[in-house]
């Protein structure tokens, strides 16, 4: 007998042995395994709808609402933060435009006070030189006095000399004159 | 020769029920048998794996609790794609479902401790049609009890699908019904011819060894080729005890959404 051949001879051997077949169509069989089946299943049911399951999805939908509340925080945080650059933007214009502002007005008053003190400075030096000029002209004026008081005291020494004659002043001042005008 | 085949086990010999506590309830024979013994192992290793899963649930889970939290997810995702969110009032049962089919399929799996008593050998109980026709008829009752619950006599639209020609309405709902008759046959056969047959093709393998190996040095070195091969049947049942868990948790959710939406 080949062992291929034994193997074979199993399944006869073993239907002749046990008369009622497949265990599974024992139908005597049939209410112990439904009935454990129903307290296995049942407790099993039982534990899982009151204890296990509600614990588990229990924890699943808590994280999931704490990762959403999470998201939810870091969206307003992120827009905190946007509104707060915001602000810097703002604020850093504003000092610009102030710091340009005042920068003009600073040019503005300077300019001014400039001109003021220009201005004045030119009308002291226009009446220090009005001055100077009058007195030039002063001084002008009596230097040519002077010039022509001597022209008469020259011309009365030279008439003196030439004609042994005083002549009077006013005669001399005329002929000077006179001479002057020619 | 004769006598030594005489002790080897036939492959019929795993699916005897036999007797551990004999009891009876009003003339009927509900004895504590091997089957029972291993659905209550299933029971409590289902109960043991979900406690350690949920004791101290944490935030940040553990392992254990990463490991419920991604089956109960994964069934929970099943439920909702065949049955919309609705679907999930069928949530317990069909985990429960999955659960204790999964566990018994996969605890049968467990080698026998050699030379232990007949009735402590390990033990399928899904191998027993009774067994899986029963959850099947769970589903099947939950679906009937639950259709004419929430639709009235609406639920009676799943036999008539909307679109037939007025000429085909007493073929139509005729096929309807008998499919409808065959979707607890269908579940309760495919997985207890499923785990028959596994059970059944490793014993055979197994007993092709050992008789290979009585059959002397000429020819017992031949025993490698069905020993091989039944380390890649074992690996293919651990996978098929998975899957067939998987098929029953999803065909009756299928189902169970025709309570839901029995209009097709």
């Amino acid at each position: 007998m080949t062992p291929i051949l034994m193997i074979l001879a199993f399944a006869p051997g073993e239907a002749a042995e046990s008369s009622s077949g497949l265990p599974q169509m024992d139908v005597t069989t049939f209410p112990s395994q439904l009935f454990w089946l129903a307290v296995t299943f049942g407790v099993l049911y039982w534990l899982m709808d009151k204890v296990f399951l509600p614990k588990l999805g229990g924890i699943i939908e808590e994280r999931r609402n704490r990762i959403a509340d999470d998201y939810d925080k870091a969206a307003e945080f992120k827009r905190e933060a946007e509104e707060a650059e915001e602000a810097y933007r703002k604020a850093l214009a504003d000092a610009r435009a102030k710091a340009a502002s005042i920068a003009a007005e600073t040019r503005a008053s300077l300019d001014e006070e400039i001109a003021g003190m220009q201005a004045d400075m030119d009308e002291k030096l226009n009446q220090q030189i009005a001055a100077a000029e009058a007195r030039i002209a002063e001084m002008q004026a009596a230097a040519e006095a002077k010039v022509s008081e001597a022209a008469v005291e020259t011309t009365k020494a030279v008439v003196q000399l030439l004609i042994d004659e005083q002549p009077d002043d006013a005669a001399v001042k005329n002929a000077i004159e006179a001479a002057q005008a020619s | 020769m004769t006598a030594a085949l005489a002790t080897l086990a036939g492959p019929m010999e795993q699916f005897e029920i036999l007797d551990i506590i004999h009891l009876d309830l009003a003339g009927m024979n509900i004895s504590f048998t091997n089957a029972s013994l291993w659905m209550l192992i299933s029971v409590v290793a289902v109960s043991v794996f979900m406690f350690a899963a949920t004791n101290r649930a944490q935030m940040v889970p553990g392992k254990m609790q990463s490991a419920g939290e991604a089956l109960y997810q994964f069934i929970a995702d099943m439920l909702r794609d065949a049955c919309g969110s609705e679907g999930m009032k069928f949530f317990p049962y069909i985990f429960t479902l999955f659960m204790f089919i999964f566990s018994c399929n996969l605890l049968g799996l467990w080698p026998t401790i050699p030379g232990s008593p007949h009735a402590l050998h390990t033990f399928t109980p899904t191998s027993h049609i009774i067994v899986t026709f029963a959850l099947a008829m769970v589903t099947i009752t939950i679906l009937l009890v639950y259709g004419f619950y929430k639709n009235g006599l609406g639920f009676l639209k799943l036999f008539v699908p909307s679109g037939v020609p007025w000429w085909l309405l007493w073929l139509i709902p005729l096929i309807e019904i008998v499919s409808f008759v065959s979707r607890p046959i269908s579940l309760a056969i495919r997985l207890f011819a499923n785990m028959l047959a596994g059970h059944m093709i490793l014993k055979i393998f197994a007993g092709f060894i050992t008789a290979l190996l009585a059959a002397g040095p000429m020819v017992g070195w031949l025993a490698i080729f069905p020993f091989l091969g039944n380390i890649a049947i074992f690996l293919l049942e651990l996978l098929v005890a998975f899957l067939q868990a998987y098929v029953f948790a999803i065909l009756s959710s299928v189902y169970l959404n025709d309570a839901l939406h029995p209009s097709h």
